[in-house]
């Protein structure tokens, strides 16, 4: 899997993955971010309810789509972490009246 | 073969009439044009539709409430000849109606609607905001939304399915479609129509043109001159959602999908297919006004189609004096009418003889006598 080259140091921040505190770097990708940790998987298909990740990181293929701060479907590869964010993975079909 | 009907145009008018005749034993071949084309039936928004339709023509609301009371069977027909899922649903469709006026508008327009025809039993009632909530428990109401209009016949289907349908049932009943078969023109030859192509020519002794925007240039080579003109509806879909909005509403409808289409806009832009910012932004506004959770929801598509209009907006069912044997059949709500289409009309088409309800759809009521 992915894995971080160096430690961010004094400029770590820390989001909430499906409540589970993970730390990143200011200024990182949520994609790159989601795509290091060890389920790998982001979100599942609304037709076949397969896990789907992160895959073009340029805002076109729509797999990398997460919670982000109570708002759904935002691409994730399109998105810059910031201190205390919360992302949660997204299971098929959304509900709408969350 | 040489066959014994050639439709002009496989759109889901045209393909539904070719059906109907393939259903009807005769040898049928549907012609398409090309890929670059208008085509309302790619584009539309899926409604069987009866609410709210016919003001000033009753003959409109019997053609319609025809259809829809046919579509049942003839899905059923048409999924258990092509292997399809059409997603018809049929338990009824509401009008969202705005505030107190909002409501009382729709209620007189109904009514007078109703009053113009005399065949019985309203397809409709008025229903309050707490009946509305009870039919849609899972859809949050804007503060605005004082009810609807409930029309019990109302539903809707899968436009795309259909079309693709119909086009596989037309082959299945040993009829021929072909694409990228462009009429070029249409010549009389004793008792036959000769149809000129691209380096082809077809010979049937009966047409008919259901070529949706393409039709006047046609209609005009057998003597019927058909007044069209081109409205264009833009269409906003949304991602999946899990199932939210058990009933179509005219405007807004969850599909089998789960995806919410909104739409269509009514604009007279002439033949420009563009999608506008402007457009959405006001489809947006107004969806949120009824169901303002829809705020968070995420457009995945946008497009546009082009309606086929007539000056009155009523279909044009026609049979050519001057060209007996060319048919034209044109309407702006070919899914709505496809039942009746594969049905009545083309079993008409093949007796050769259009019945007398529907003399008002004729084109003559468009002719001006010429000043001398
Ligand atoms: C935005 C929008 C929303 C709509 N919503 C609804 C709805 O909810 N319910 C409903 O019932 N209806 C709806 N409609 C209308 C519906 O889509 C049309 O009535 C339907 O598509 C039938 O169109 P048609 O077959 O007449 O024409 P088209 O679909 O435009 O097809 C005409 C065909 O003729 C072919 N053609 C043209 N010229 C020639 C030629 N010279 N030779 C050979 N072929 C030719 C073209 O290639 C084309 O495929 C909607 C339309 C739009 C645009
Ligand atoms: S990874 Fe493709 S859009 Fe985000």
């Amino acid at each position: 899997m992915f894995r971080k080259l160096h430690d961010p140091g004094p400029s770590a921040v820390t989001i909430l993955i499906d409540g589970k505190t993970v730390s990143a770097e200011a200024g990182e990708n949520l994609a790159a971010v989601l795509l290091r940790q060890p389920e790998g998987w982001n979100r599942t298909s609304t037709v076949s309810q397969s896990p789907r990740a992160p895959y073009c990181m340029m805002g076109v293929c729509f797999e990398c789509l997460a919670e982000v701060d109570g708002v759904g479907s935002v691409q994730t590869c399109l998105t810059t972490v910031r201190d205390g964010m919360r992302v949660s993975r997204q299971l098929g079909r959304r509900v709408l009246s969350a | 073969m040489r066959p014994d009907i050639i439709v002009i145009g496989g759109g889901t008018v045209g393909a539904a009439i070719a059906y109907g005749l393939a259903g009807f034993k005769q040898n049928v071949m549907l012609l398409d044009g090309g890929d670059r084309d208008y085509r309302a039936a790619q584009a539309n928004f899926g409604l069987v539709w009866l609410q709210g339709k016919g003001m000033g023509l009753p003959a409109y609301q019997t053609l319609t409430r025809t259809s829809v009371g046919l579509w049942r069977e003839f899905a059923t027909e048409v999924e258990g000849l092509c292997g399809a899922d059409l997603a018809y649903e049929n338990n009824g469709g509401i009008a969202f109606c705005m505030g107190e006026d909002g409501f009382e508008n729709r209620r007189a327009q109904l009514q007078r609607l109703h009053n113009q025809w005399d065949g019985g039993e309203p397809d409709w009632e008025m229903i309050d905001r707490t009946a509305l909530e009870r039919l849609l428990p899972r859809a949050r109401l804007g503060k605005s939304v004082s009810g609807a209009s409930f029309g019990r016949l109302d539903g809707h289907a899968n436009p795309l399915r259909l079309l693709m349908a119909l086009h596989e049932g037309i082959v299945r009943q040993g009829g021929v479609v072909r694409s990228n078969a462009m009429v070029l023109r249409i010549e009389r030859v004793g008792a036959d129509f000769r149809l000129l192509l691209d380096g082809e020519e077809l010979v049937a002794p009966r047409i008919v043109i259901a070529a949706g925007l393409g039709s006047a240039a046609l209609a005009a080579q057998v003597g019927l001159d058909v007044p069209l003109r081109p409205q264009r509806g833009q269409v906003l879909v949304t991602e999946r959602f899990e199932p939210f909005l058990p009933l179509p509403a005219s405007g807004l409808r969850q599909t089998g999908e789960g995806t919410v289409m909104i739409g269509a806009t009514q604009e007279e832009t002439g033949f420009d297919l563009s999608t506008t910012s402007d457009a959405a932004a006001r489809l947006s506004r107004k969806t949120v006004e009824i169901m303002p959770d829809l705020a968070g929801a995420k457009l995945v598509r946008q497009w546009a189609g082009l309606r086929v209009m007539t000056p009155d907006s009523y279909p044009i069912y026609a049979q050519s004096q001057t060209h007996p044997g060319a048919f034209v059949a044109l309407c702006h709500s070919g899914v709505t009418l496809a039942a009746f289409h594969a049905r009545e009309l083309a079993r008409a088409i093949r007796d050769g003889e259009l019945p007398d309800f529907l003399t008002p759809f004729h084109q003559r009521r468009f002719d001006v006598p010429k000043a001398a």
